[in-house]
Formats: structure tokens, sequence, C-alpha cells
């Protein structure tokens, strides 16, 4: 082997990117090996995992903003839930036009995360705690607004007769595919997520200011960084996401569903960790995310196929992401 | 190879060869600690080149050199941070290999690091057998015998200390001889002491150095590391200057005059203290009234209590004081980081200043260095690029915070060019510098928004004579360009050099404000210790 070709890959092996790369590679190598029968080798497989894993990866990208000003947010699940059910309700009984009823919902969960934001920031309460109380909070929220029951176009009147509305187009079009069926709308919407991601951390002042809080909060204030208004953005951000995702998932199931999203911030945050960004804060990058997300959603594709049980299921998910943080951290 | 009479001193330069037999030891004792041939490498970069060092018994031997000249690495694999390097360290004539820092310990070499590595929440008794309690039956720790000992440890202090103090209340002197008094109990040989002065003020000092000089009478062997010239002088009995990875002298002091060993060190001339000749304008740009600082804790006392003076265009007013004199929070009130606790009146070329916003001081052209580049200074993961310009992000993004990068790199490329940043590249963290290019990718960020007041606390802290010559240059060419400082140095001659004025702090007051010509170390210090003739 050539030696400045071995120092060169041994570089390059060093990165992040490349290390969470080849763990995705390594799972997709699993898979072919454990094809199932050659399910692993259709196309649609693979375009099926990608729409599934659609709705956690939008929350991850705000998971991964909130993670980099070494925070954490739980209460993504809970204002998904809420924005779900607070969709639905706007357009089924109240019939709202999805072009009113998009920007109030979105509006709706960027203010819930301001005010974890404002409370980490302010209050200086730990964002562990914020966003604990915010899961819960949010959650009771979606049961008020929803009366405790799944927002369906089977409609109650006021007089108490039931009627069924026509679901809205809104619903069918993000559920639908594009590119012959190929690509779902929901992975479109997760895409742009991404990429609007990419462009806060990357490209504006914000990301910068993000990075800077994460890396060193005291620092960051002495340099002249307003430390307050970047971590109420990037909760709020993280809130934002959580609507557009709360959303997706309304059009997905077709119904507002207050216990909708359960323990979504988890795979949320073992999306964001196993892409290699650390909870220490102050690095890590939504491409890590990205390929994180995808990495979770071959594991999760591959025991499907191979019809694991449940239970599993749910063990092999714990020990891989503890083996996919070891390994991209590597030999130190 | 070598003369009858053997080189004094050794020298790559010259291509002596190694000759234990110094000129002060005619009877060479056996060295405590010997390394032999070290070289180590990081990746594929070799930082140590076949070092050889060795400390004698009761000998204060100098390790001197530039940043990234290797010392840190040296030491680091004396006290067992590193076990893959090549060559052979000796300790007491055996060889070792330390694959853990408790195993350097375990065999009596100690280090007293430049930060000081006590748990803060920890009680004095329980850090001065951290990791080697004594324990009962059951690994239950035996808290009462550990308490006894640790009184009779700080018996031999001059710390008048219950064992039972949480260390985070101690002042960091009084952390600093607990760590020495720690390593005495394990029974260290061998003390390395990392730039321990780069937090302490003059008196402290003092007391270290009698601390020292104890230890070497003692008998036992001393590695010291610092940059302040005027401490080798009056500690070394040898120095050794690594430069580039490659000892290029070792010699006892007497036969290594200052100017020597600077050349050494930097590989070439200084011209030596020459003041920045540069003549303040009249003009007042920050004007401070009645300026105070509450206590953190108690409201009713002040740390600062009621500072004013002035500072012109294009001056350097020294700000002196031991610590806890509240020149620090002078710096930090005035840039509006103490909020809550800053009263006062103070105006910028006019204009009243708040005192509770950080981002408006930036941006109202004052900026701030902290003393403590670690904590309040630098986020070890980002580039060099992005720490350099954070403080100046506003300038290079239009209104809805869309970065102009290209402008960006420019103008951080071109103020970095000036600093002579060692830096592998602009893009690496912040972590893989040296400690010198750290603290000049610190001062570039204060200097890129172009500020009119610069506070600097302590900006030549813990680096080499090379990266201090370059910041007083650049310090020169920032007066000349009417920016006004704010210095505080605990380095005497820094500050007479620097400073067209000196204001003498001592307990949050303003004991003495001296000229350039009116000053000296004795009048500074008097003050300081709140014997002034009061304000002028």
């Amino acid at each position: 082997m050539n030696g400045s070709s071995g120092v060169r890959l041994r570089q390059w092996w060093a990165t992040p990117v490349a290390r969470a790369l080849l763990a995705l590679l390594l799972m997709v190598v699993i898979g072919c090996l454990f094809n199932a029968d050659g399910a692993f080798f259709r196309w649609s497989v693979h375009r099926d995992m990608l729409r599934q894993v659609s709705v956690f990866g939008i929350l991850a990208c705000g998971m991964t903003v909130v993670i980099i000003t070494a925070g954490i947010d739980l209460s993504v699940s809970s204002v998904l839930a809420l924005a779900a059910v607070l969709f639905a309700w706007l357009l089924l009984p109240l019939g709202w036009p999805a072009f009113l009823a998009i920007p109030v919902v979105l509006a709706a969960g960027t203010a819930l995360g301001s005010v974890s934001g404002i409370l980490v920031a302010r209050m200086r309460i730990q964002p562990f705690i914020v966003t604990l109380a915010m899961m819960v909070f949010a959650r009771g929220l979606a049961k008020v607004v929803s009366g405790g029951r799944k927002i369906t176009n089977y409609v109650m009147d006021a007089e108490g007769t039931a009627r069924v509305v026509d679901l809205p187009r809104v619903f069918d079009l993000v559920d639908s595919r594009i590119l012959g069926g190929n690509l779902s709308i929901v992975t479109v919407i997760f895409l742009f997520s991404v990429a609007l991601t990419w462009v806060v951390l990357s490209r504006l002042r914000l990301g910068r200011h993000i990075f800077a809080v994460g890396g060193n909060e005291e620092a960051a204030r002495l340099s002249g960084v307003p430390v307050r208004r970047t971590l109420v953005s990037a909760y709020a951000l993280s809130g934002f996401f959580a609507a557009v995702a709360g959303i997706c998932q309304a059009a997905q199931e077709t119904q507002g569903d207050p216990e909708t999203g359960m323990a979504y911030e988890l795979d949320a945050i073992a999306m964001v960790v196993i892409g290699g960004t650390t909870l220490a804060g102050g690095k890590g990058s939504v491409v890590l995310t990205l390929i994180g997300v995808l990495t979770i959603g071959y594991l999760q594709k591959i025991l499907s196929l191979n019809a694991a049980p449940e239970a599993t299921r749910l063990m092999l998910t714990g020990a891989i992401i503890i083996c996919a943080v070891l390994f991209q951290r590597g030999k130190k | 190879m070598s003369s009858p009479e053997g080189p004094p001193i050794r020298s790559v330069e010259e291509g002596g060869i190694p000759d234990h037999s110094g000129p002060g030891f005619p009877v060479r004792p056996a060295p405590l600690a010997e390394m032999l041939g070290i070289r180590k490498s990081f990746g594929s970069t070799e930082v140590l080149h076949g070092v050889d060092f060795e400390v004698l018994p009761g000998e204060v031997h100098v390790l001197a050199g530039e940043n990234g000249a290797g010392k840190s690495t040296l030491i680091k694999i004396l006290s067992g941070a590193y076990d893959d390097f090549e060559g052979t360290l000796y300790v007491k004539g055996e060889p070792h290999r330390f694959a853990h820092p408790s195993e350097a310990v375990t065999a009596g070499i100690a280090t007293i690091h430049q930060e000081l590595s006590l748990v803060p929440s920890m009680s004095i008794s329980d850090n001065l057998f951290l990791g080697r309690e004594h324990t009962v039956a059951l690994g239950r720790v035996d808290f009462v015998r550990q308490e006894e000992e640790a009184r009779e440890i700080l018996g031999k202090t001059e710390l008048d200390l219950s064992p039972r103090q949480p260390v985070e209340d101690l002042p960091i002197t009084a952390q600093q001889t607990l760590e020495i008094a720690r390593a005495l109990a394990r029974d260290a040989s061998v003390v390395v002491f990392d730039e321990p002065t780069s937090a302490l003020g003059e008196q402290e000092v003092e007391a270290l150095f009698r601390r020292i000089r104890e230890l070497r009478a003692r008998g036992r062997g001393i590695v010291y590391i610092t940059h302040k010239m005027e401490e080798i002088y009056r500690l070394a009995d040898r120095i050794t200057v690594l430069r580039d990875g490659v000892v290029v002298r070792t010699a006892s002091a007497s036969e290594l005059p200052p100017r020597e060993m600077v050349r050494l060190m930097v590989g070439r001339d200084l011209d030596g203290d020459k003041g920045l000749g540069v003549e303040a304008s009249p003009e007042v740009v920050l004007k401070v009234e009645d300026l105070r600082v509450a206590h953190p804790r108690l409201r009713s006392r002040f740390v600062v209590e009621g500072v004013s003076f002035t500072l012109r265009g294009g001056e350097i007013l020294g700000l002196a004081g031991l610590e806890g004199s509240g020149k620090s929070e002078v710096l930090h009130a005035l840039f509006g980081a103490l909020e809550g606790r800053t009263s006062g009146r103070a105006s910028l070329a006019g204009t009243p200043l708040p005192l509770r916003d950080p981002t408006r001081s930036v941006a109202n052209g004052m900026v701030l260095l902290t003393n403590d580049r670690k904590a309040m200074g630098l986020a070890p993961d980002m580039s060099v690029a992005h720490s350099v310009s954070l403080s100046s992000l506003r300038r290079f993004s239009n209104r809805w915070g869309w970065l102009r990068r290209r402008e960006e790199r420019t103008a951080v490329e071109r103020l970095t060019r000036g600093f002579r940043l060692g830096a592998p590249s602009l893009d690496a963290p912040v972590r893989a510098l040296s400690g010198g290019n750290q603290q000049k990718t610190y001062l570039a960020r204060c200097l890129l928004p172009t500020p009119s007041v610069l506070l600097l606390d302590e900006p030549t802290r813990g680096i080499d004579v090379g990266a201090k010559a370059d910041i007083y240059d650049l310090m020169g060419e920032w007066v000349r360009s009417g920016i006004a400082i704010l210095l505080i140095t605990s380095e005497m001659d820094e500050l007479l050099t620097l400073s067209h004025r000196i204001l003498v702090m001592s307990r949050g007051r303003v004991t003495a404000e001296l000229s350039r010509d009116t000053a000296s170390k004795d009048r500074i210090l008097e003050a300081a210790m709140g014997h002034g003739r009061g304000a002028a």
C-alpha cells in the first residue's frame, strides 16, 4: 500500500463524517447479509424506509440545533402531538383552509419552543428539566385542544349530530409521492428541513452563535454573543420543526391523535447522537444527523424485514446505539 | 570529539555529546529522573527529536522554550500522560514507562499543573487523599484518620485551615500550596512545576519560591517551567533550552545570560525593551466615575468601591494591584459583564455606557480580553477562523444574518498574518494550537471589530518571549492607530514599560496614580498593599 495515501486515508477516517458514513455502510452491509430472501435488495424497501424515517428526521433536525448549544429538547414529541391535533382541528371541524392553518400551527410550535428557550436562557433552569416539563405540559395541551379524543373527519356538531367531512386535499398531498411514486412528500419535507438547518448552522450568524454558546457559554457572552437570544432561537427552531413533523404526522394518520408520537424524542436524540454530534455541545452538524437518521432507519428496516420480534428489536436498537457511538469515537 | 576538559555545556548546535558532569557538580550525584533520546510523535509529526533531560537531587532545573518547543510534551511523558514514546525514562536508575499518571506519582514524580487538579467541591482532606484513600474494612474510607493526617500536613504549611473546608472556598494560592503539600505527602522525589505563577500575585509568588527553595534544600529535584525571565534567574540552578523538539543547550544558570537564552529559545535576536514610544492624544475616550461593583454573595460589600478615571485615545493605562484588589472586576464591570452588581457612570466618547450588556459594549467599540482564556475566552472545538471572527460577525453579515464568508475569511487572514499565528490551518480547532497561539487567536478576536477601547487582562499570560515580543509590537501598532488600552498585567516590567500611567488598586479603591516617570516597583507595591497617598 502506498504510504501517503495511507496517511490520507487515516486522516479522512478521523473525520466525523467518515465515521458516521462507515457506521451507515456497516448497517447496509448487515442488511445485505440478512437480506430476508432478497427483500433488502428491492428498491421499494429503501423507499419505504425513507418515508418511515422522515418524521423522526424532521424532529432530529431541531434536536441537532439544541444539542449543539449543549442542551436537550425532550418536548418535541408532545409538541408534535399538539401540532397534529391543532392542525386536524383547524382543518376538519373548523374547516380552515390549509394556507391559514399551516402558519398558525407552525407559529404555535415555535411559540412553545420559545417558552422553553426563555426558561432555559432567562431563568437559568436546566434544559433537561425545562423540556421535561414542557413535554408533559404540551401533551396536556394537546388533550385540551382535542377534548381528549382523536380528531378525525367524523365531526360532531354543536347539537351532537355527527357528520363526515371530506378530507382536505392537503392531507393527501403531504402523504403522496412524486417521481413515479419513488419519493414521498414527507421525505421531501425532511430533506428540506435538513437543508434549512444546514443553512442556519453554516451560513447564518445565528449558527456561529449557536456553536459558540455550546462550546463555551461564558466565552461567548464575553465575546459579545447575545447568549439568551441565541438559546431562545435554538429552542424555538426545535419547536418549529416539531410542528412541521406534527403536520406530517397528522397527514399520514389522517387524524389528530393527542397520544401520537409518544417517545419520539428518544429516537430523535438517538439519531443525532448516532450521527456523532456529542451531547457536550459546541460541535456537530446536521449532515451527521442525516447519516444518523438513515443508520437508524436501516436498522429498524432490517429488523422488521427479518421479522424480529418487538422485544429483540428494542434490545438490539439499544445495543447498537452504544456500539455506534463507541465506534465513532474510535481509538483515542 | 570532546576536548580533554570536556565542554561545560551540551549543545546540539555545537555538536557536543551528552556530558553529564556539569560544572556545578564536580562529583555527579545520581539523577533522580533521567530521560534519554526521547522521541514522540503525534500522528505523522514528530514533536520531540531525541531529547535528553535529567534532574539531580537538590537542583531547580528550568525547562525553557517557546510555546510549541515541546516542553509540555516532555513533561507529560515524565508525568505519565503519554506512554507511546521512543527512548528511555529512568527514575532513580530504574527504567520506567508510565501507562497512567498515577504510576508516575507512585514512582515519586509529582506534577503541579498550570491548571490545578483539585476537585473544587470536595474538602481539603478528601483532596489530599484523592485516589489513595485510607480505607478500613469493606473499602470504607477512614475519614477520621485522613482528617488527622490532613491536619498534620496542613500544619507543615502556612495555611491555617480546617481539613473539612471545601477547596472551592480557598483562594488560588492556598489551593496551589495544598497541591504542593499533597505532592510532598506522597513522598515525591521530583516535583514538576508547570507555569505555577501564572495565576499568582507578587506576594504569593514569593511564598511559592520559599516553598520551592525548601524542597531544594531537602534534596528533591525540581523541574520548573516558566516564561518569566525574572523567575528563571531567581530560581534556576540549571537551564535546559528546548527549541522545535531539540535540546539546544543545557547549562548552569550562571553561564547562560538572559540575552543568550532568549536568542537560543527564539532562534533570532530580539531588540530589547524599548517601550512603545507613542504619545497619547489629548482626547478623552473613556470616562469612568464612581464605579462600584458589589460582592457576588455579600451584597452589602463592594469589591470595587468608587473608582474614577479617564482614558485618552492612544493611551495605555496600567491597572495594578494584588489578587483580590478588584482590578479585574473593573474591566468586567466596564464591559457590562457584571450585570446587576455594577453601579456608577461611564461614557465612551461622550456616549453613556449601560454597563450591563456585553453585546452592546462590543457594538460600541469596547472589547474585553479576560485573564482566563480557557474558561472565559475560547471554545476548544471551534475553528481558529471562527474564533477570531466571533465578535465581528455583525460586520460580516447582512441584516438577515446571512454571513458574507469570503469577506470574513479575507479579514481574518489579513489580521492573523500580522499576528504571526502558528496554526496548521485556520480551519483547525483551537484546541490543536499551542498556548501562545491560542492567546494570539484570542487577541485577534478582540482586534477584529476595530475597537476604540481594549480592556486587556493579562494579555501575555503563559506565553513565551517570542510571542510576547510580537504582542508588544502589535500593541504599539494599536495605540498608534488611536486605540486606548486599559491593561492589567502581573509582570511588573511589562506594566512599567508599556503604561503611560498606572493606577494602583487596593481593596477595591484606587490608592495611587503614577505617571510613567514616577512609577517604580516599590511605589506600586507600596500602594498595592494599601499604603498609597490617595488617588491623584
